[in-house]
């Protein structure tokens, strides 16, 4: 039998200021343009509505570069070009159809540390996430679906899958990259056309990859990138030609468009927001919950739709927890997202940094215990520290409201009934966390949480092959796998 | 001496009971020839809502309930229904007096019960996967159903419409609440009486009558119905849309101003039951 643990808490080695870290900043070229067009049937194009708006870095409020604004007329013509271009991209053999696709793959991964550097600048994701995570799934994305394309009669048994049109397709800020790599290759693997708008702060790493889809000779008009803010994604929305729309976003904007949609025919799929609990029992591998609670919440400064907002602590180890996880927080490097040790960059834009301290007060107001560790914040850019509540209860708002930050809520339980209780006291259903060594109970747990990906002794884990989606409020359709081969094609 | 013959009061399936509306009001049904046949309860949203009590009730049991213990129950149904066959004819013929149209319909609805028997323990290893991921992860995707599934069925085809749009629903556990057919009634009120003598769970299936304008609304905005599945034209389709975005509910449409083969293959199957199931991805670690 093991000795029996102290109750002393675990030694602390406090280093202080005695071993600085020196800096050590990525310096690839990032190859950022001073200025970006729309990219419009095959070409860099400029907007009609001749506007542009500065795209700022996050890690120091500089200006990156300047993005053209895609009016009504400009989406227009994507969709015009999208239309144009469906006859022919539909009837291309799958597998034509996916050798474009491997190509892009490639191509992605031949320039995998220059986008990655312009991920990091224009977004404020650490780059050591940019280059190990967003890139290599990125690529991998399109390599997955390549292999599709000529296997359409084999994802649904007795069943063809029919291209839909073109797909108007609406895509956030937090991995730019990523999320555009899940929209585009199962819609072009399935031999849809494409119209779609990056979010309005990470727009940069979109127009980069248009270059790669020149090189990979992709047809023109079969992808359409345009640039802007709200009403160029309502433009999307609207629009007659779109045949079916996705979306990943907040609920907010998600219920916006599924009205919007009302009687239109368009098929859509949502890819929303969450408020997932990461559940720790009293039997977890305490050392591996800590590090997956810190992952779960702190990956990409907390802007991550499944992020393990809501820690649920059985009681009998709550405070062994706490002490872990205050004494892990204070080694976590928040920083210049460019430092190759940072591990908690820039958050995204000033709106979204107001957002988090607006929450994280309302939270200190509701009564809740606050804290934060002790880290020097660069002077210019977007930064917060890592935070953490205890003593919150599941009606604080901090409990139901996405914030999309660096910020954990701590809640406890008694019983297995009650964490599933509390994890589904939500309208959310995105994702859930179960840290246990027993193996009936992680199968119970997986079944009765009311979300679409659960992580057992594990979190913030994604692959092309997995399919990611929601229940609830978090959205319906499934991006990944067979099943999201689906959401991008008619049965026939 | 001529006996006078009991004439019925129809009445809703709710809870697996037989109810009035709570409303007290009715409509009358004329039959083919125009005469009198019966009053049909005009249900009203309190008994949208009291229907969705019962059905959640009947979800959790139902849900939990083994694969092949749903595929029995289902096939149960169809013993039941066959030796009845007569009646359900006669129903429809209230209204369409068309006795080969009628049989036929009875007997398809019969074969699409047991269809859908043999469903329950399969469409689960089609729809789910084990995902290759790249990472040391065992990683698997199952379905499970939705919960509550709202229901608004064709005025055409009571009851081989009504039971090919519940069937795909109920098939992977969830429950329904329906609205059936204004203009005809009488074939889903009875196929209710041989629903609610059956081994299905009371609430699993939940059978309203009434005027669509009366439910819809409800039903579309209701936050406990998780899906909704209406044959309705494009009036209807915005209406429960714009009313499902609230709680971002999922919705099918059949569309009622297009002809539909009730009989054709393509009403039912696999597809079908995909639409009321939901996804789960679990990962866990491979390790010691």
């Amino acid at each position: 039998m093991p000795a029996k643990r102290p109750n002393n808490p675990a030694r602390e080695l406090l280093f202080g200021d005695l071993w600085e870290f020196d800096p050590a900043p990525e310096t690839a070229d990032p190859n950022i343009a001073p200025r970006y067009q729309l990219f419009i049937n095959g070409k860099f194009t400029a907007p009609k509505s001749k506007k542009y708006f500065d795209s700022i870095s996050p890690r120091n409020e500089a200006k990156v570069s300047e993005i053209a604004h895609a009016g009504d007329s400009d989406v227009n013509a994507a969709f015009e070009a999208a239309t144009a271009a469906f006859p022919k991209w539909s009837k291309t053999p799958g597998a034509e159809r996916g050798k474009y696709l491997y190509r892009i793959a490639r191509l992605l991964q031949d320039r995998a540390r220059e986008f990655a550097v312009a991920e990091t600048i224009d977004g404020g994701k650490p780059i050591r996430e940019s280059r190990d995570f967003d890139l290599p799934m990125s690529a991998a994305h399109f390599f997955y679906h390549a292999g599709w394309a000529d296997k359409l009669d084999c994802a649904m048994p007795g069943r063809r899958l029919e291209p839909l049109g073109v797909a108007g397709q609406i895509i956030p800020w937090n991995f730019p990259l990523l999320m555009m790599a899940w929209k585009i290759a199962p819609a072009l693997a399935t031999g849809n056309t494409v119209v779609i708008k990056p979010a309005e702060t990470t727009s940069v790493t979109a127009m980069k990859f248009a270059s790669i889809l020149q090189d990979a000779a992709l047809p023109p008009g079969v992808v359409n990138i345009v640039t802007g803010a709200r009403e160029t994604g309502a433009a999307i929305v609207g629009h007659p030609a779109a045949a079916k729309i996705a979306f990943t976003g907040s609920t907010a904007v998600g219920k916006w468009i599924q009205r919007e949609l009302a009687g239109s025919d368009k098929r859509l799929t949502l890819e929303l927001g969450g408020k997932a609990a990461n559940i720790v029992f009293e039997d977890a591998p305490i050392d591996q919950a800590v590090e997956g609670i810190v992952n779960g919440i702190f990956f990409n400064q907390g802007h991550v739709c499944c992020a393990g907002a809501r820690l649920l602590v059985q009681e009998s180890i709550a405070s062994e927890i706490l002490h872990k996880l205050k004494l892990r927080m204070r080694h976590l490097r928040v920083g210049d997202p460019l430092d190759k040790n940072t591990d908690i960059g820039a958050i995204n834009s000033l709106a979204q940094l107001q957002k988090i301290r607006d929450l994280v007060q309302g939270g200190i107001r509701q009564g809740a215990e606050i804290f934060q560790t002790e880290c020097r914040l660069p002077k210019k850019g977007f930064y917060f520290a890592p935070t953490l509540f205890s003593g919150v209860s599941s009606s604080h708002r901090i409990a139901q409201e996405e914030i999309f930050g660096p910020v954990l809520s701590i809640l406890t339980f008694r019983t297995p009934e009650e964490a599933i209780e509390k994890a589904n006291n939500t309208p959310y259903g995105l994702s859930a966390g179960v840290w246990t060594d027993k193996g009936s109970r992680i199968l119970k747990m997986s079944a009765e949480l009311k979300a679409g990906v659960v992580w057992a002794n594990t979190y913030n884990k994604f692959d092309p092959a997995s399919p990611f989606g929601g229940f609830k409020e978090s959205g319906f359709g499934r991006e990944g796998g067979k099943q999201g081969l689906l959401d991008y094609a008619k049965l026939a | 001496m001529n006996r006078l013959p009991i004439t019925k009061t129809p009445k809703c399936l709710v809870g697996g009971a037989f109810i009035r509306s709570e409303s007290g009001r009715v409509y009358p049904l004329q039959d083919s020839s125009g005469e009198f046949f019966a009053n049909i309860p005009l249900c009203t949203r309190k008994d949208l809502r009291n229907a969705v009590e019962a059905a959640a009730k009947a979800f959790s049991s139902w849900s939990a309930r083994s694969a092949y213990n749903r595929g029995q129950i289902l096939y149960r149904l169809a013993e039941m229904i066959e030796p009845r066959a007569e009646e359900l004819v006669r129903a429809i013929m209230t209204t369409q007096p068309d006795r080969p149209a009628a049989e036929s319909e009875v007997q398809t609805a019969i074969d699409r019960i047991v269809h859908y028997a043999g469903w329950t323990d399969k469409y689960g290893p089609l729809l789910g996967s084990v995902n290759p991921v790249a990472s040391s992860h065992f990683n698997f995707t199952v379905t499970e159903p939705m919960g509550i599934v709202g229901i608004i069925a064709p005025e055409e085809s009571s009851l081989l419409g009504l039971l090919s749009m519940i069937l795909p629903a109920i098939t992977s556990g969830n429950a329904v609440v329906a609205l059936t057919s204004h203009a005809r009634p009488y074939s889903s009120i009875l196929l209710g009486e041989m629903l609610a003598v059956s081994d299905l769970p009371a609430g699993v299936v939940n059978i309203l009558t009434g005027a669509r304008a009366d439910i819809l609304p409800t039903m579309a905005t209701h936050e406990h119905i998780r899906a909704v599945y209406a044959c309705v034209g494009k009036a209807g389709r915005t209406e429960i849309q714009k009313g499902c975005a609230e709680s971002v509910k999922r919705t099918v449409f059949l569309d009622e101003e297009k002809t539909i083969d009730w009989h054709s293959e393509s009403a039912q199957g696999l597809d079908k039951i995909r639409s009321f199931v939901e996804s789960k991805t679990v990962w866990h670690p491979i390790g010691n």
